[in-house]
């Protein structure tokens, strides 16, 4: 190793080092939520994670709030709500969209880790489909009896139990398809159409998401499933659905959401730590003001006013 | 260094190493034999350090409140109840073991098929391009193969055998085995090509039919290979995840049929754990499942081993 060697290798350590530094700065600019846009303006980026089924709503809110405002960069993740959840309290996102209320233990993370507590806004309401395959003459359904095919040894497990002749060809069978134990569809499902105190049966068909239980069930000719009313496609039918036995069946549409009447209505929820300010509460108004509203009723849910 | 082990003829190459200074070869050679050995030992201390990882994420169900033998029995898997949580996987232990052994039973048959027609019976071009479409099928993604499970094996299912559900035990297994028979192909084709010429022709030379050669001759001589390539071939079936959570139908349920849905303990975690809460119960439960995976792995392994040891000891005596 000769001293004239020295020199190149010198200077490349301190090239080096100009890198590193080059990206620790761009790593910790990062990390504070502030980018910084050609012209030298400050850009702001906001974190948002959770729901499956709020993820369409939460992309096409992005997309609007950035064409209105180019400085604010929207950033969403889908997952679940528990996984939003658990990104809130590990402060890995700054707004949780979720499809079901926060449990206590993760209101107690929350403020254990962040040192202050979980705040729920409600931005709209999905009312819940119940889906099945189209060639199902199957014309109403009511809340006990969809509680009688999903609980736990179930009483229903034929069509023809519910009065329904199904096509030539198709099984008589029920095949439920359901969703996995963590969404919070399922655990939506579970209280409000079973009751608190009563499990889902096992044996379902478990989908992995909002979209795949609505695609199972398009492919399944003897199936019935539930998801967001924002996921039917023409490839299965919504089956209106009464409070009780006897009762008038509602149609699943907005104005029935709205008013009150279709008995399966979920409120959409985002949790923030603390009450939102600077960028994320300018956000937040945003949503819940004309614009953010008037998304939400353009992709098939309920706004909130 | 008279071990070095360079051709003294190779004159390019005694430039090449006469042009670098011989402290720098000194510290060269040490190094590089470290990098290596540093590659070998990573196999082991990765498996170890995932063991550890799911063990302390494991333990505290393990050996706090699971119930182990309700764990293994009990077909109730109901860990988000309200009103109790169960854990029993029987159901999903079942379903995996029946999924992989289907799968096996129609991929081992057909990967040896093919990697015996390759490696003994295609010659030139066939050869050549039955390589390269068996080699682009194992590098199709597990997600197009859960769709294509999805949206064309399912519906076909339904309408050929009249059953209420198509994607079922059925739809999985298959998609499994076209999932790993491109690897016994490959894996169990070089282990045939490996057998020496010198076999082939002697027992030719003797009156043995092909048939006879290969099953009495070329069999037993690449065994290992062979039982290799099989052994891959499980690793992937049960390891598995995305393909079988779609093809599957995911449903806590003891089969009774061939097109009866079915749940394998691998899509269990891959559907649950993102949204378990974290340090729960529930995501506790779901590592003590990777656990039981990691030891049924070990006991495919360690039988694999066995029946290697034992086979050849037997010829031995």
């Amino acid at each position: 190793m000769g001293g004239a060697r020295r020199h190149p290798e010198g200077g490349q350590v301190v090239s080096c080092a100009a890198l590193a530094m080059g990206l620790v700065a761009v790593f910790l600019a990062g990390c504070g939520g502030y980018l910084s846009q050609a012209d030298g303006t400050p850009r702001v980026m906001i974190r948002v994670e959770g729901s499956d089924t709020m993820v369409n709503i939460a992309q096409a809110w992005a997309e609007e709030y950035h064409r209105q405002q180019p400085g604010v960069v929207v950033q969403v993740l889908g997952g679940g709500s528990g996984v939003g959840i658990a990104s809130l309290i590990d402060g890995n996102c700054d707004m949780a969209n979720s499809s079901r209320q926060m449990k206590p233990e993760e209101i107690a993370d929350t403020q254990s880790s962040r040192g202050s507590r979980a705040v729920e806004h409600v931005v709209g309401f999905d009312a819940m489909g119940i889906y099945v395959h189209p060639t199902n003459p199957i014309t109403g359904i009511s809340i006990p009896e969809l509680a009688a095919i999903f609980v736990e040894h179930p009483a229903i497990t034929r069509w023809s139990q519910l009065g329904v002749t199904m096509p030539v060809g198709v099984p008589d069978t029920i095949i439920r398809v359901s969703r996995q134990n963590s969404s919070g569809t399922y655990s939506y499902f579970r209280e409000h159409v079973l009751g608190k105190g009563y499990d889902m049966g096992l044996g379902s068909l478990d989908a992995n998401g909002s979209k795949d239980a609505v695609a199972l069930v398009s492919r399944t000719p003897c199936a019935i499933g539930y998801s967001g009313m924002g996921y039917a496609t023409p490839g299965v039918k919504m089956v209106p659905v009464a409070r009780q036995v006897g009762q008038p069946w509602i149609e699943p549409s907005v104005e029935n959401a709205k008013s009150g009447a279709y008995p399966i209505t979920r409120p959409l929820l985002i949790y923030t730590v603390g009450d939102p300010v600077g960028a994320v509460g300018a956000y937040m108004q945003w949503i819940m003001a004309e614009d953010g509203q008037e998304i939400v009723r353009q992709l098939g849910y309920v706004p909130v006013k | 260094m008279s071990a070095d082990p360079v051709n003294t003829r190779d004159r390019p190459t005694l430039r090449r190493l006469a042009a670098v200074p011989a402290g720098c070869r000194g510290l060269t050679e040490p190094l590089i034999e470290w990098l290596i050995r540093i590659c070998g030992w990573s196999a082991i201390l990765f498996v170890a350090a995932i063991f550890f990882f799911v063990l302390r994420e494991a333990a505290p169900m393990l050996f706090g409140k699971l119930d182990l033998v309700e764990f293994f029995t009990s077909t109730d898997w109901q860990p988000t109840s309200e009103v109790r949580q169960r854990y029993g996987i029987l159901a999903l232990l079942v379903g995996t073991l029946h999924v992989s052994l289907l799968a096996m039973a129609i991929a081992v048959p057909l990967g040896l098929g093919a990697a015996v027609y390759i490696s003994e019976f295609s010659r030139g071009r066939t050869r050549e391009t039955l390589k390269i479409t068996i080699e682009l099928l194992a590098a199709i993604p597990s997600i197009v193969w859960g769709f294509i499970a999805y949206m064309v094996l399912g519906p076909l299912i339904i309408r050929v055998t009249g059953a209420p559900v198509g994607v079922n035990l059925f739809n999985g297994s298959v998609v499994l085995a076209l999932m790993s028979v491109p690897i016994i192909v490959s894996v169990g084709e070089d282990a045939l090509k490996a057998v020496p010429d010198a076999y082939r022709e002697a027992a030719l030379a003797m009156g043995a039919s092909r048939w006879e050669v290969i099953v009495r001759v070329l069999f037993p001589a690449a065994k290992n290979g062979l039982l290799a390539a099989v052994l891959l071939g499980i690793g992937r079936a049960i390891g598995e995840t995305m393909a079988v959570l779609m093809a599957t139908g995911h449903a806590v349920l003891i089969p009774r049929s061939l097109f009866d849905p079915v749940r394998t303990l691998t899509a269990t975690i891959a559907s649950e754990l993102g949204e378990a809460v974290k340090g729960g119960d529930h995501y506790r439960v779901l590592f003590v499942i990777g656990l039981v995976l990691f030891a049924v792995t070990f006991v495919v392994n360690f039988v694999a081993d066995v029946v290697v040891k034992g086979v050849g000891s037997e010829r031995r005596a």
